[in-house]
């Protein structure tokens, strides 16, 4: 039977497939159907995620196995419960004392953890010896990072107007960003034909068996 | 008092967060943890408030008859089917409130809730990714003319990545002797990921990174006060 179901998988998979293509024609039910099985699954994909995954580890199992070593996480359940009152529009205005908790924390850790990681760690990896390296593509390579990352900070500062010289090295700054956008968009480009592919190798693969999977 | 004290507690709750991380001793040297382990309760509750929200939202939209009203059916059945079957036989390496439903595993080959995970939700997510690479067709039709230097260099440097990615790129320049391997258009390419592309990257994350600190100082400080909401 589970041969069965496993087969009846695979083509509900495809149908779901094509339904999703079916867009790229025109806008029509049979899209519109699958668009709101994926996003009623996904919602309740998360929702059990969370619960099992997030809630039940950190909050309900340190309370019901060892509630006098825990007692201090009755309030992070009760700002918790809070959050959900703001489905009720009387009360809605209790879920602001979980929100300030959780944008205070997040506030607190992003501004220590983003100096830190983001703009110190990055700072100190562009200041290095660009006359060394084992071969001249290393060393070019060295020289275009100090000068694309110092022009392109350059560009970002609209605290000066960019005239001038100023104006000069931000428009360098420009040169670089721009390459650094197509780099990316390719790289996307190419990430989004590798799941295109993957989804022909499924339909071709697990759903008609023309190739191996 | 509805808007004064939500201040106060992120004042306090955001300079304990930080004043924690300078000071290793106590009481502040677990006061970090002990926040972030509440702020990941909290978020979880956020995450159950979301998709509430979206039953609600739906919900709603059913009973008034909007447009297209019946699409949301789907939804809200698809929605219900995922929690029930989640809660009553559990995830993976997780029993349900009705056990680990044996039964249900050797006739669907695995957990109902796994089975709908596996044969659904990833072929969805994933066509629905893959859809993207059609507009991303369309889009680089309009990202790429050749209008001034800078589009012509979005050009030139998506189309070097895109080939140095593919094995047309390295058929086109195959023929190229190996002392020049350097002018190989994948050797390029990976030039470009490695140095081209890192530098704008990399001035986009310290300046993204500063503003993402000012941002915090604001909050902190109760200059920024839009996350709550309302007047």
């Amino acid at each position: 039977m589970a041969l069965t179901m496993e087969r009846l998988g695979v083509w509900i998979g495809a149908a779901l497939t094509f339904a999703i293509y079916s867009f790229l024609y025109k806008d029509n039910p049979v899209y519109k159907i699958a668009e709101q099985i994926f996003v009623g699954i996904s919602a309740g994909y998360w929702f059990i995620y969370t619960i099992f995954n997030i809630l039940k580890p950190n909050l309900y199992t340190p309370l019901t196995s060892d509630f006098g070593n825990n007692t201090l996480l009755v309030l992070p359940a009760i700002l918790g419960i809070f959050m959900l009152c703001r489905l009720v529009p009387k009360i809605n205005w209790v879920s602001r004392y979980a929100i300030s908790v959780v944008v205070g924390t997040t506030a607190g850790l992003a501004l220590i953890r983003t100096l830190q990681s983001d703009v110190i760690t990055q700072m100190s990896e562009t200041i290095m010896n660009p006359f060394s390296g084992p071969n001249a593509a290393v060393i070019l390579g060295k020289w275009i990072l100090i000068i694309g990352t110092t022009t392109g900070i350059i560009y970002f500062f609209f605290s000066k107007k960019h005239t001038g010289a100023f104006g000069a090295t931000a428009k360098l700054g420009i040169v670089f960003l721009m390459i650094s956008f197509g780099a990316a968009f390719g790289y996307t480009v190419m990430a989004r034909i590798s799941l295109l592919i993957g989804r022909l190798q499924y339909l071709l693969g697990e759903w008609l068996g023309i190739i191996q999977p | 008092m509805k808007r004064q004290f939500p201040l106060v507690i992120t004042f306090v709750v955001g300079m304990l967060v930080i004043v924690s991380q300078f000071i290793p001793h106590q009481p502040f040297g677990h006061l970090s943890d002990t926040l972030e382990s509440w702020f990941l309760i909290i978020s979880g509750f956020a995450i159950l408030l979301g998709q509430l929200n979206l039953l609600k939202v739906n919900i709603i939209k059913i009973h008034r008859k909007v447009r297209n009203w019946q699409y949301y059916i789907v939804c809200v059945v698809s929605f219900v089917v995922m929690i029930t079957i989640g809660i009553l036989w559990g995830t993976q390496d997780q029993p349900g409130l009705l056990g680990q439903g044996s039964a249900l595993v050797s006739f669907f080959g695995r957990k109902p809730f796994d089975y709908i995970f596996k044969h659904f939700f990833e072929n969805l997510s994933a066509t629905m990714f893959s859809l993207l690479a059609f507009f991303m067709a369309s889009a680089s039709y309009r990202a790429f003319r050749a209008r001034n230097l800078e589009s012509s260099l979005l050009l030139i440097s998506a189309v070097l990545v895109m080939l140095g990615r593919t094995t047309i790129g390295t058929w086109l320049t195959g023929w190229i002797p190996e002392d020049l391997t350097y002018l190989h258009i994948p050797q390029i390419a990976n030039f470009i990921m490695k140095y081209l592309q890192k530098t704008g990257q990399r001035a986009i994350m310290i300046c993204a990174g500063l503003g993402i600190v000012g941002s915090s100082l604001r909050i902190i400080l109760g200059i920024e006060r839009s996350y709550l909401g309302g007047k």
